[in-house]
């Protein structure tokens, strides 16, 4: 089976080299049959990555540790849900999840722009095919997910613990979909710059290719972001690590060109612009494709050395010679049809929100690889922390949240300063209100970056809400519809327009939980023995009983054993029970012993939290096991031949002891305000983002009777 | 003012804004960053007073506890020069002896005073390992 993999891949790569050869044989001498044979490999390429994940994945769920991907990532007792997932946990694996997601997206653009797009087609296509041959070079010259063992071993090492989340496991896929997906824009705009067509037909074909790159990106950073709230135990759902900062950046200048392509969609400028950001948004992708892999920064993710740094530097530098060239090269096509009329404009506005994401990446890139930097210019490595990230992102995100709101109220071209003041008037005594409630109500404005935020979110919500009520009541005073299908006819003839409107709300939901929890999260550590209690911001947490599971873990993670606590927490007349613990994961290194390799393996931590609208209690435990040591050392020197019931037995024994003769443990509990709106936000932009996304069945319709239009009128003009 | 005159002073103004903008970042970062050093840097050249990034590996059989303080050493990534710690706050889930962490903070007198919660250990690398030892 191993062989049938890696004959696919092998074959994948002459595919894929074909598919570009023979689309730019076919568009330098328009012989239109290359060119068509050129779509056809990309299909071709997805059917054969598509049997090499299917092969990989078989072997996965059968557990054939001949596999060495699936010996070294998975194990019999590894529970199926992560036998699944698995795969994208090495490094292999992901570079074959690149593979088989690219090959899909790039047949989907290509079936759909098959009878459009003639010029660009054929170079998107090539320029895709060489993106997909360098993922498969990397595999089939080195790190070939199919190597094979020629002694298996009888049990696989299994699922690194920390990797075994719900969120953990969707996270990669949904990056990755993410990356690949600006990839697509990426050939267009390589397509469209090679022959000249700088209009903006190569953006409307993958608008919405970009746009579901940038939801799946946005999700898949979410996800993230969850996990580290609930399964690193520190209680953070964002560090500024490296690897969260590579998968932000394409996020940031992604976000841009969503943006300023309508300017070139409805004006005709920002074309330098726009090509540069995608350009950058790709380059971007596969840096943070190479940085949680390569181990050139110090970050937690960092998996241990890659064989494929080099490659990987040598084919980014090629992505951007390639690109900047292309850019320089094609500048006279790239002049824009009209100038800025008025700095009080949509475009204007558009503008100013890019400059401001374009800043944020700047920021997030320089932080990020400032190790580097430094250590080029002053031959240390020093490192930027959080506070300096902090610092300066915060006033940026001010801005940013204030020209979502405001944007959307000004029209392209110019408006005058009454119109503006006209529209805002009512959004901006809403915002005011909202802001003098939150400064008397609550401690809001202890923090004034937050309570900032709190006033342009206001802002944001009751612009959004005007827009809507606004659009509703013309639509009825029009019509004379009920009030509810005015709404959604409105919504549904407008998608683009009120799918952003809702994207813009999910964002400033997002931001006001960032706010409330970054600025008022209270924290506390310490280490108490059962019986004792502290406070915690307004909560009385008591610390009732150990407890010890053994093969009961609630989270379905598969491990063996789970030390935790039982917690009281009181706050006024409401007492909640939370129930933090540890599990334990056996290590395979003999010299642990053969009962202390149950305790000396991975532990992670299994947070309880008690989620809330207004507040989370977060509680994490490290229980002592220091005091175990001797009975473990006991057992191992007693029970080495022991066999595995006899082992579970003294196991329990000793589990029984933790609880029995408690040392103190120690606990970290975090109140934190608001957390929850950071997910809620999350799905509402999901969902603004799908509605905006999401075909209209007239928008279909209508491109099809144009593309009919179009091709009578080409063969009549032909003909005469 | 004529409009390309306009547009013109309006391209020197965000040029400038943004050439400041830029100085601001370069300046913040290097006034606010902390030096990554080995452990035989830190033995050597440690000033006290000033922030050090002091990565390495956990040297074996180093770690107690002395209540809420964790007490460990970190040694040279290929060495044996290590530099005793001494450390308070949230220890991560993969700290554990001979693993990669890294931790910032002072050098007080002999030991390498730990900024709390400042511990980063780094994603177990643990197939890599298990590989090299087989």
């Amino acid at each position: 089976m191993a062989g049938l993999g890696s004959a696919c891949l092998t074959v994948a790569l002459l595919v894929a080299v074909y598919a570009a050869g023979a689309s730019v044989y076919g568009a330098v001498t328009s012989k239109r049959a290359w060119v068509v044979s050129g779509r056809r490999a990309v299909y071709c390429l997805a059917g054969l990555t598509i049997t090499a994940t299917v092969v990989l994945q078989s072997a996965f769920l059968r557990s054939d540790f001949s596999f060495k991907l699936v010996a070294d990532g998975s194990s019999t007792d590894t529970p199926t849900f992560y036998k699944v997932t698995a795969m994208w946990a090495t490094q292999d694996g992901s570079l074959l999840l690149w593979a088989l997601l690219l090959s899909i997206f790039s047949s989907a653009v290509l079936f759909l722009t098959r009878r459009s797009l003639r010029e660009i087609a054929p170079w998107a296509t090539a320029v895709l095919g060489v993106v997909a041959a360098f993922f498969l070079l990397l595999m089939v010259g080195w790190e070939n997910p199919f190597t094979t063992l020629t002694n298996p071993p009888a049990e696989g090492v299994g699922l690194n613990p920390l990797l075994r989340h719900p969120a953990m496991m969707i996270h990669p896929p949904m990056l990755y979909t993410g990356y690949v997906g600006f990839s697509i824009p990426f050939a267009f705009a390589v397509g469209a710059l090679i022959t000249r067509n700088t209009g903006a037909d190569w953006i409307r074909a993958t608008r919405r290719f970009a746009l579901v790159a940038w939801t799946f990106l946005g999700v898949g950073i979410m996800l993230g972001a969850l996990w580290s709230y609930t399964e690193l135990g520190w209680g953070g759902y964002w560090a500024w690590d490296p690897v969260e900062n590579a998968s932000l950046l394409p996020w940031l200048t992604g976000t841009a060109f969503l943006h300023s392509v309508m300017v070139q969609e409805k004006r005709g400028m920002l074309k330098i612009w726009n090509v540069s950001l995608i350009m950058a948004t790709f380059v971007l992708a596969l840096i943070g494709t190479f940085l949680v892999r390569s181990g050139i920064l110090q970050s937690i993710h960092a998996f241990g050395a890659s064989t494929i740094g080099t490659q990987f530097v040598v084919f980014i530098a090629l992505a951007v010679i390639v690109s900047v060239g292309l850019v320089v090269w094609r500048l006279p096509d790239l002049r824009t049809d009209a100038k800025l009329d008025s700095l009080l404009s949509r475009e204007a506005f558009f503008l100013l929100n890019n400059l401001v994401l374009v800043a944020l990446a700047l920021v997030v890139f320089w932080g990020t690889f400032f190790p580097l930097i430094s250590e080029a210019i002053t031959g240390t490595q020093a490192s930027v922390g959080p506070p300096w990230f902090n610092r300066l992102t915060t006033p940026l995100a001010l801005v940013l949240v204030g020209l979502a709101a405001v944007g959307p109220m000004v029209a392209w071209r110019r408006v005058t300063l009454s119109g503006l003041r006209r529209s805002l008037f009512w959004p901006l005594l809403f915002a005011l209100t909202a802001l003098v409630a939150i400064a008397l109500l609550t401690n809001g404005a202890d923090s004034l970056p937050a309570l900032t935020m709190f006033g342009l979110a206001a802002l944001v919500f009751s612009v959004v809400g005007q827009e809507f009520i606004r659009g509703t009541a013309a639509r009825r005073a029009t019509s004379g519809e009920p009030l509810p299908r005015a709404l959604s006819a409105l919504v549904g003839r407008n998608r683009r327009r009120y799918g952003g409107y809702i994207v813009h709300t999910g964002i400033a939901v997002l931001f006001l939980g960032v706010a409330a929890s970054s600025a008022f999260h209270q924290q506390k550590d310490v280490r108490i023995s059962p019986g004792q209690s502290f406070q915690s911001g307004d909560y009385h947490v008591t610390y009732v009983r150990p407890t010890a599971r053994l093969g009961l873990d609630p989270g379905g993670t598969g491990a063996p054993i789970s030390f935790g606590a039982v917690l009281r927490v009181r706050k006024g007349d409401q007492v909640r029970i939370l129930h933090p613990a540890r599990n334990f994961y056996p290590t395979q290194d003999a010299s642990k012993g053969a009962i202390g390799r149950y305790f000396e393996g991975e532990a992670t931590s299994e947070v309880d939290v008690r989620w809330g609208l207004r507040r989370d209690f977060w509680a994490a435990v490290r229980p002592d096991i220091s005091s175990l040591d001797g009975p473990i050392r006991e057992a191992n020197r007693k029970f080495a031949g022991a066999n595995g019931d006899v082992q579970g037995l003294i196991i329990g024994a000793i589990a029984e002891r933790y609880r029995r003769h408690p040392p103190p443990a120690t606990f970290r509990t975090i109140v934190s305000p608001m957390v929850s709106w950071i997910w809620i936000g999350g799905g509402i932009v999901l969902l603004g983002a799908l509605l905006a996304g999401w075909p209209a069945p007239e928008a279909r319709l209508r491109r099809v009777r144009s593309l009919y239009s179009a091709r009578l009128g080409k063969e009549l003009t032909s003909r005469a | 003012m004529d409009p390309s005159k306009k547009r013109k002073a309006r391209l020197i103004l965000a040029l400038s804004v943004a050439v400041l903008l830029a100085g601001a970042l370069v300046y913040s970062s290097f006034s606010a960053s902390t030096e990554a050093s080995t452990p035989s840097d830190v033995m050597k050249h440690g000033q006290p007073g000033r922030s050090y990034e002091l990565t390495g590996k956990v040297a074996q059989g180093s770690v107690t506890r002395r209540g809420d303080r964790l007490l460990f050493s970190i040694r040279d990534r290929n060495g044996h020069a290590s530099v005793p710690v001494s450390y308070v706050g949230v220890v991560p889930d993969p700290f554990r002896e001979g693993r990669e962490v890294i931790v910032s903070g002072q050098v007080r007198g002999k030991t390498f005073q730990a900024k709390r919660d400042s511990l980063v250990t780094k994603c177990p690398s643990k197939f890599t390992e298990d590989k090299k030892k087989a």
